[in-house]
């Protein structure tokens, strides 16, 4: 018979003292199991693995602000890129995917940022690889629209439904008379793209209001470049384009869905077209390293790699949060400890007799110490594992719940890796709040025990 | 001879500070395979003198030898082992341990020595102590007599030279009294053990060859 059998017997002897204190220490291993496991997910949705793009190419200005319109759509960039700078990236022999995104507008319905982009975008991974699940149509005209999960959710639209634009913002006044069609609707992915309706890059230059001053255009065109600014030169270059694309004539056309649009039939020019970013994935790590230098030398434009700024955005909102989360179940976890403590110690005395039998029939001190630690690794232990358990069946069950009212992707198998310190960390609160019990049946007299 | 006691003296520190002698034995001993009984007033010190034969207790002064082994000598682990291996100790109160089954208890004897766990050999001996159908019984569900039984054969279980029992009887009902006495002195009497018994009934220290009173051999005496 080996010390864990005695432990264990031990421990069956004293079934509801042992059960409640193993079930205190399992409730909270159970709360740190699930902060752990929330915090994975809200560090995903803050880290690289919420963006499938090694880069996000924006105007100049800051980081942080460039990854809160472009990764999370928080709110509409101020300054654009022209689009000849994306069609220059996505020529770029560095560049293995260059990807527009054009963020300006939002739903006249529930205040959803509009992202004009094209359908390469959901052609590939939205994030590591997670590829996007769509149900319905791609886009093809263009005002079709596909919708995130939580835009369909929210605003009760499906495939076939309309809608409306509002320019810069919910709350402003000044509504696009283009209705959208929606034609898919995207699976939840747990980014910011469920909460984003997206649209034909064309179809976004063709919504009236968005189409910029030909001469303007030329001339910030010319400046992002660092061209002549001469205005005999950007006027040739405005003439040439407004004959190319006969922007001096007037007409209304429609769109096969019998709304009326402004006159952009004949295409809008490229010196026209901005984008708020253009999202790249590099051929190599370096090349990333290599574009970013570039462009902090010469053009108006910034190269970010959005996993730093959105470490940087975790760790000031929700870092601290977490942080104080886990501390305070790290608490709960060793208040289940002192309750060990407590339940074993207060069991000694009615112990020494058995104690003062055990060492009679010649158990040593150091035998009868490793009894009175072992339980308490086992009462830990046990306790901690069915905490995991418990733990991971919560997310388990919950999951389905959470990712129904927050579009959060939550794999119920989700394991975090600080779970494996959890076991080690339990074995040694248990050593520490197993000593002084141990050390009392250490020290028990035997001969005045057996006769107690 | 298996247990030899020369100029043993044990002394308690009483509250007060003073020691208070409870034995000075200038010799005692024990020859192999002979059985013993011990008797003697209540508080004459005869359990502290089973203590120190076991090596519970340490002698302030003189030696313990047992099978020509000095435990006063040795280390205390030392002297743990020893005791597991080479002596049973048969308790008034039984001390059977209440988590663990009659089987267990005898089991548990055993995994204190350093030996194998003998499985066989602890189901044989409650089977020869009559209780080879109640191997798996808690002690709370055997009667006083049976639970005695079982401390008798955890007491043999790792064949020691030398059985220490103090008054077994004395909480076993009459009937049970003669069958206990009659399984240690034979299990005994079969395994070549020495055997101390301590007892207060003079019927049961009659059926001995060698009485002994403790008075006789500790010169605290009744002072004690």
């Amino acid at each position: 018979m080996n010390l864990v059998t005695i432990a264990l017997k031990s421990i069956r002897q004293r079934g509801l003292a042992s059960s409640l204190t193993a079930l205190s220490v399992a409730l909270g291993v159970m709360l740190m199991v699930t902060v752990l496991v929330i915090h994975g997910i809200v560090t995903d949705v803050f880290s690289q693995r919420s963006i499938g793009y090694d880069l996000i190419v924006g105007p100049k200005g800051s980081d942080l602000q460039l990854v809160l319109s472009t990764v999370f759509r928080v709110a509409p960039a101020i300054e654009t890129l022209p689009y000849q700078y994306y069609l220059d990236l996505q020529n770029d022999r560095r560049v293995e995917l260059a990807i527009p995104f054009a963020f300006g507008d939002f739903t006249e319905q529930g205040g959803f940022p509009i992202v004009g982009t094209v359908d390469e975008f959901f052609l590939n991974e939205y994030a590591p690889k997670q590829e996007f699940q769509i149900r319905g149509k791609r886009l093809s005209r263009p005002f079709d629209a596909i919708i995130g999960s939580q835009v369909a959710r929210e605003n009760r639209w499906d495939i076939g439904s309309e809608f409306k634009l509002v320019h810069g913002g919910a709350e402003s006044d000044h509504v696009h008379d283009e209705k959208f069609t929606v034609v898919a609707v995207l699976a939840p992915t747990g980014t910011a793209n469920d909460r984003t309706v997206f649209i034909q890059l064309e179809g976004f230059y063709q919504i009236a209001g968005h189409e910029q001053n030909l001469i303007q255009s030329i001339k910030r065109q010319r400046e992002f470049y660092g061209q002549s600014l001469d205005e005999k030169e950007i006027a040739k270059e405005a003439e040439e384009l407004t004959k190319k694309f006969h922007l001096d004539e007037p007409h209304d056309h429609g769109h096969g869905d019998g709304h009326a649009h402004h006159p952009h039939s004949h295409g809008t020019p490229v010196v026209q077209k901005r984008v708020s970013a253009v999202l790249l994935r590099m051929k190599s790590g370096p090349t990333s390293i290599a574009l970013s230098t570039e462009l902090k030398r010469g053009l108006q434009a910034q190269a970010v790699n959005p996993i730093i700024p959105m470490a940087r955005l975790m760790n000031t909102f929700v870092g601290n949060i977490q942080k104080v989360l886990v501390v305070l179940t790290a608490l709960i976890i060793l208040v289940s400890g002192v309750g060990i403590f407590v339940s074993i110690y207060n069991s000694m005395s009615d112990r020494r007799r058995e104690i003062a039998v055990m060492r009679a029939l010649g158990a040593g001190r150091q035998t009868v110490f490793s009894i009175i630690l072992l339980e308490s690794i086992l009462l830990c232990v046990g306790g901690g594992l069915l905490g995991v358990l418990l733990g991971h069946g919560l997310v388990f069950v919950a999951a389905p719940f959470v990712e129904a009212q927050t579009d959060l992707v939550i794999n119920p198998l989700r394991f975090e890796r600080l779970e494996l310190i959890l076991l080690p960390a339990l074995i040694g609160l248990a050593s520490l709040v197993g000593f002084v019990p141990g050390m009392t049946a250490y020290r028990t007299d035997v001969a005045r025990a057996l006769v107690e | 001879m298996s247990l030899l006691l020369e100029n043993v003296r044990k002394s308690y520190r009483e509250p007060d500070g003073h020691m208070l002698p409870i034995l000075d034995i200038p010799r005692f001993e024990l020859a192999s395979a002979e059985q013993v009984v011990l008797v003697g007033s209540s508080g004459g010190g005869k359990s502290t003198l089973l203590n120190v034969i076991a090596g519970i207790s340490t002698p302030d002064s003189g030696s313990v030898t047992i099978d020509g082994y000095d435990i006063t000598t040795m280390i205390e682990a030392a002297r743990d082992r020893f005791r597991a291996q080479r002596i049973g100790y048969v308790f008034q109160t039984f001390n059977l341990l209440q988590a663990f089954s009659a089987l267990e208890n005898v089991l548990l004897g055993m995994s204190f020595s350093g030996r194998p766990v003998d499985r066989p050999h602890a189901v044989e001996l409650l089977t020869r102590v009559g209780l080879g159908h109640r191997l798996s019984h808690r002690p709370s569900q055997l009667s006083v007599g049976e639970q005695q039984r079982v401390a008798v054969a955890r007491a043999l279980a790792n064949r020691p030279t030398l059985l220490l029992a103090d008054e077994p009887t004395a909480n076993v009902d009459v009937a049970n009294q003669e069958t206990i006495l009659r399984l240690i002195r034979d299990a005994c009497r079969e395994n070549k053990v020495s055997l101390l018994m301590v007892t207060h009934s003079a019927d049961i220290a009659s059926q001995f060859d060698r009485q002994v009173n403790l008075s006789e051999f500790n010169r605290v005496g009744a002072g004690a």
